[in-house]
């Protein structure tokens, strides 16, 4: 068993191979905005923050915060040269109107449909979808960055059990076992982790996954 | 005409049972020294429209620990756990909102459109019992206006006229908040003389804002 920290690093990793020079991307709380720190120098993307503004940069130094300036978790962050600030009309403009290149989120559960589940458990957990369902149904491109399992239950399903965020519009889903695309023909296994068997990955996974007939080895 | 008011002038246009919209984003651009005013004039039954329930001590967050809010219309109650007991105990009703959704809800009544078409929410519990309508062969949820009775708004520089500058993350929901409401008020981070703010930098014109705030930084 690798531990935690470990798991994020290889999936935030892998996650940033995605981008293309130029992207506009947003990242979602959490795992999600680790990727940041692994992309490509030679890459530009341009990080998009739903609270209104594009040129996200890294936190701030202490004693260097600006109390105008936070990200959509409400966290000081910092601006580069060449952001650009807009109101909530036009952040969700960005994100509705298809100008958003890719987005990654964190899921509860995924689907063989491509369908997600990462805003609520009824009875337990309503903190409401804040820009998730805007940006599931408005980015090009959809991946889900996250654990394979969750306490060792798989969180890849034959059909989400849990309230969706939205239907059929993950495109990617990328675990510390592997790389999986969500195909009109259901789940296909792309790459694995080194060390890692493809018997261990379906033993992981509730939903019927095709192994890719050329599966690489997952790049970290 | 002179807009710049005292706050006690300022409550007097908050009531029992409005629907008031505030500005902000985790309480980034919201007037705090209004919501305290409200707080402490212990208006009840208010309906608000906000991107989120802010915190307990900070933003819109402080109106729902004092019980003064009957229904909230908002995409996040997740960073006031107040808001989550309220709704469980059933005191308070809550409408989660697709954030883009609830921008364009608002925007379009302030612009004078009759709804909005949106694919976002389609397949889940926000599309029940709404209507679809289907435009060049996709489908679209209708989500319709949002208006307020007041609408308060956190400017970073403020002019005598109402011109309104917003600092980095703080413009948010308030300059769509400001097109959306019968009265529209602004608590003025810094209050300017007219021209100090250059045309092109007004990102709320004067015309929307009826009422403002010294407020001073909180």
């Amino acid at each position: 068993m690798i531990d935690k920290s470990l798991v994020r690093e290889i999936i935030a990793k892998r996650v940033a191979k995605e981008f293309k020079d130029g992207d506009v991307v947003n990242l979602g709380i959490g795992l999600p905005t680790e990727v940041a720190n692994y992309i490509d120098k030679d890459v530009e993307v341009i990080l998009q923050s739903e609270n209104g503004f594009i040129g996200l940069g890294p936190t701030p130094k202490e004693g260097e915060e600006n109390k105008d300036l936070v990200n959509a978790g409400g966290k000081f962050v910092t601006i580069l040269n060449g952001g650009a600030c807009f109101d909530s009309a036009m952040s969700f403009a960005i994100i509705r109107g298809g100008h958003v290149d890719a987005t990654v989120l964190g899921a509860l559960q995924v689907d063989e449909e491509g369908n997600l589940a990462n805003w609520m458990i009824p009875g337990k957990m309503v903190p409401g979808m804040g820009g998730a369902m805007d940006l599931v149904v408005g980015a090009k491109k959809v991946i889900v960055a996250m654990e394979h399992t969750a306490k060792g239950a798989p969180k890849i399903l034959k059909r989400c059990t849990l309230p969706l965020t939205a239907a059929k519009e993950v495109n990617l889903i990328v675990t510390e076992m592997g790389v999986i695309e969500v195909t009109p023909n259901g789940l296909v296994l792309k790459e694995i982790a080194p060390d890692t068997t493809v018997e261990e990955v379906k033993a992981a996974t509730e939903a019927e996954l095709t192994i890719s007939p050329d599966l690489k080895v997952m790049e970290i | 005409m002179n807009k710049l008011k005292i706050l006690n002038e300022i409550m007097e246009h908050i009531k029992d049972g409005q629907t008031i919209m505030f500005g902000g984003f985790l309480g980034v651009g919201t007037a705090e020294k209004i919501v305290d005013a409200i707080v402490e004039k212990g208006v009840k039954d208010l309906t608000i429209i906000c991107n989120d329930t802010g915190f307990v001590d900070k933003g819109v967050g402080k109106l729902v620990v004092n019980k003064q809010v009957k229904k909230v219309i908002t995409s996040h109650i997740g960073t006031n756990p107040e808001t989550g007991r309220q709704m469980n105990a059933g005191e308070i009703e809550v409408e989660l909102v697709p954030q883009g959704t609830l921008a364009e809800r608002i925007r379009a009544y302030g612009a004078g459109l009759g709804g909005v078409l949106t694919p976002t929410g389609l397949g889940t519990v926000v599309a029940e019992g709404k209507q679809v309508i289907e435009i060049d062969g996709k489908n679209y949820l209708l989500e319709k206006p949002l208006k307020a009775d007041v609408a308060i708004l956190k400017g970073s520089k403020v002019d005598k006229k109402g011109n309104i500058w917003y600092s980095k993350t703080t413009r948010n929901f308030n300059p769509i908040m400001a097109m959306s409401a019968d009265v529209v008020i602004v608590e003025a981070e810094e209050l300017v003389e007219v021209g100090e703010i250059e045309p092109e930098n007004v990102a709320t014109p004067h015309i929307f804002v009826d009422y403002i705030l010294k407020g001073g930084e909180v």
